[in-house]
């Protein structure tokens, strides 16, 4: 059988030394020309809702107001998504750097790293680096100050206008959108926020030109992406691995010979039982990492001893005791789900109540406030509709 | 000056009185005390000049903060979906056997609470906890029980 290899790649975590030349490089050229060369490049958000990075700043840099905000999104809570953590740890310096030009092209003098409060043990690493990077702003001329704000374990955090309602001091309750925090933001004043992974890409970018990244991926998704792989593999880990595969090709290189399922986007993710493996794709324009994905990466392999109703039943377990508790649909959405799968599987409710569950999804995904309450139709319906059998006996 | 006086002051001073510094403020007490208490939640109420419901609503949002009694050591353990697949229930069960007390409990001399957590970003190295900020990962109940072990040592020496 002619099996495809998949094109590993080496970009983000490879040791650039010239990171300060780099800097000073990019702050050099005109505005316009970095946005447009974002733009160009392809890259779309990392964090999950794939918004193009060049059009983000863009938008910040037009909206009015003195005061605007860089703010790096390092919450990530989404279930086995691990790849924040290894760039924060190995190359923080490509995110640092990101935010600088962002910040120039924004016109922002302040940011922020919002870390979990599970990476605490990050924080001395990071602010030593902080130290140096304030040094070469000021040589560059750039007024530039980043800070670290620690979250305190709430995965709906992760949600841009939660983090910023986070850092405000209040209850991490999403705000409505619009306004976008392009205007709106943290403070009231317009933000610029992004991924971890993204403004590690953007040094990528600044080095080697918009085309060196355009040239990896496929159609609507340009450029690697980092994926972190977990559950029964025999080579758990953070792999960077150009866009465009089919789950197909991953788990010819990932699984251990007996996979059944495939995780794609974490809890609020899709499963994709084997017989689609093939037909699906791993990128933005596919159904998986359709509009409103909380996260990117999060790989998960399920081999045939796994049983799926266990792994809904986790997932509706996290959903439960992260909702914020702000919207009903979600709220007692997500204790009727896991109430209703349990009682099915004891046998106190008819497999038919399963599709009255499955309506229930629905109307979350129509109702919800925001993209966690909107996204637990995605698991639910993807495990009970391919696994039904597993969800009653 | 109670001793939580002193220290909501310090955090204070050092973080700033606005209602954007609660966070880091409730933090630090948790750094120093594990739990923060109605009184201490008073406190940071007056110190910022906010109502103490706004102080209650933050801090019960967060599981981090916790507002309930904790030992010195909190351990958190994963329960999330890979963590459970890769042995989680005897992670846990080490450790009550280990400390005595169940999931959700602080053993009597204050110094070690188990809890459950969500997903620590470690799935690849799953089973995962943390105690405090330290994270350990690739867990076996052996490995669990000399980590106890180590902490209790270091609880016997003088300070
Ligand atoms: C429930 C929920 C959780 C999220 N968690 C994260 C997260 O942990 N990290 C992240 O970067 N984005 C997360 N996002 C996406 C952010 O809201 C936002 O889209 C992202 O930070 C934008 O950055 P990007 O454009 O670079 O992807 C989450 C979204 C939702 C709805
Ligand atoms: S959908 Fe859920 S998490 Fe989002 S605002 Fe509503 S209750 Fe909160
Ligand atoms: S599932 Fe336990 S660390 Fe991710």
């Amino acid at each position: 059988m002619g099996k495809k290899q998949l094109r590993r790649v080496d970009l983000i975590f490879a040791n650039d030394d010239d990171y300060l030349q780099i800097l000073k490089k990019s702050l050099d050229i005109p505005t316009e020309e970095i946005i447009n060369e974002m733009i160009n490049s392809g890259l779309k958000g990392r964090g999950g809702a794939g918004f193009p990075t060049g059009l983000k700043w863009k938008l910040t840099g037009e909206s009015k107001g003195k005061q605007k905000y860089i703010i790096c999104n390092a919450d990530e809570g989404e279930p086995g998504t691990f790849k924040d953590r290894e760039i924060l740890t190995q190359v923080p310096y490509k995110v640092l750097t990101g935010m600088a030009v962002a910040a120039k092209v924004a016109g922002a003098t302040k940011g922020y790293i919002y870390l979990r409060g599970e990476y605490r043990f990050l924080v001395p690493l990071l602010n030593k680096e902080i130290e140096k990077f304030h040094v070469l702003c000021k040589d560059a001329g750039l007024d530039f100050k980043v800070e670290i704000f620690l979250g305190s374990g709430a995965y709906i955090c992760g949600e841009e206008s939660a983090l910023m309602e986070s850092m405000e001091g209040k209850r991490g309750e999403p705000r409505n959108k619009p306004p976008y925090p392009t205007e709106v933001g943290y403070m009231g004043k317009p933000t610029v926020i992004n991924n971890v992974e993204t403004l590690a890409h953007t040094f990528t970018i600044l080095k080697y030109g918009a085309k060196k990244f355009r040239d990896l991926g496929v159609q609507d998704s340009r450029g690697s992406k980092l994926f972190s792989v977990s559950g029964d593999t025999p080579i758990p880990g953070i792999y960077e691995l150009e866009l465009g595969m089919t789950v197909q090709d991953f788990v010819d290189d990932f699984s251990d010979g007996d996979c059944k399922a495939v995780q794609v986007g974490g809890a609020s993710g899709f499963l994709v039982p084997r017989k689609r493996f093939a037909e699906t794709n791993i990128g933005y324009q596919g159904k998986l990492t359709g509009i409103s994905l909380p996260t990117g990466g999060s790989m998960m392999l399920f081999n045939s001893s796994r049983s799926m109703f266990n792994v809904l039943d986790n997932y509706l377990d996290f959903f439960q005791e992260e909702s914020c508790g702000q919207c009903t649909p979600c709220r007692v959405g997500c204790q009727q789900l896991v109430k209703g799968i349990e009682a099915v599987k004891r046998g106190d409710k008819p497999a038919s109540y399963l599709d009255k569950l499955l309506k229930l999804t629905d109307t979350m995904k129509y109702t919800a406030k925001c993209g966690l309450g909107q996204s637990v139709a995605n698991s639910f319906q993807s495990i009970v509709e391919n696994f039904r059998e597993e969800m009653i006996y | 000056m109670t001793e939580v006086q002193t220290l909501v002051k310090e955090l204070a001073d050092k973080h700033g009185r606005k209602r954007e510094n609660l966070m880091p403020i409730l933090q630090g007490i948790i750094e120093k005390d594990r739990f923060i208490s109605e009184y201490a939640m008073k406190e940071i109420a007056r110190e910022l000049d906010i109502s103490t419901a706004e102080v209650f609503g933050t801090a019960t949002f967060y599981s981090f903060l916790d507002t309930e009694v904790r030992g010195k050591y909190v351990i958190r353990v994963c329960k999330t979906i890979t963590c459970a697949m890769k042995g989680k229930n005897q992670i846990l069960l080490a450790l009550e056997d280990s400390l005595k007390i169940k999931v959700g409990d602080t053993t009597p001399d204050k110094k070690f609470t188990i809890l459950e957590t969500n997903c620590l970003g470690w799935c690849h190295k799953a089973p995962a906890m943390l105690i405090n900020d330290d994270v350990y990962t690739e867990l076996t109940p052996e490995m669990v029980r000399q980590i106890i072990e180590e902490y209790r040592k270091r609880e016997e020496l003088p300070e």
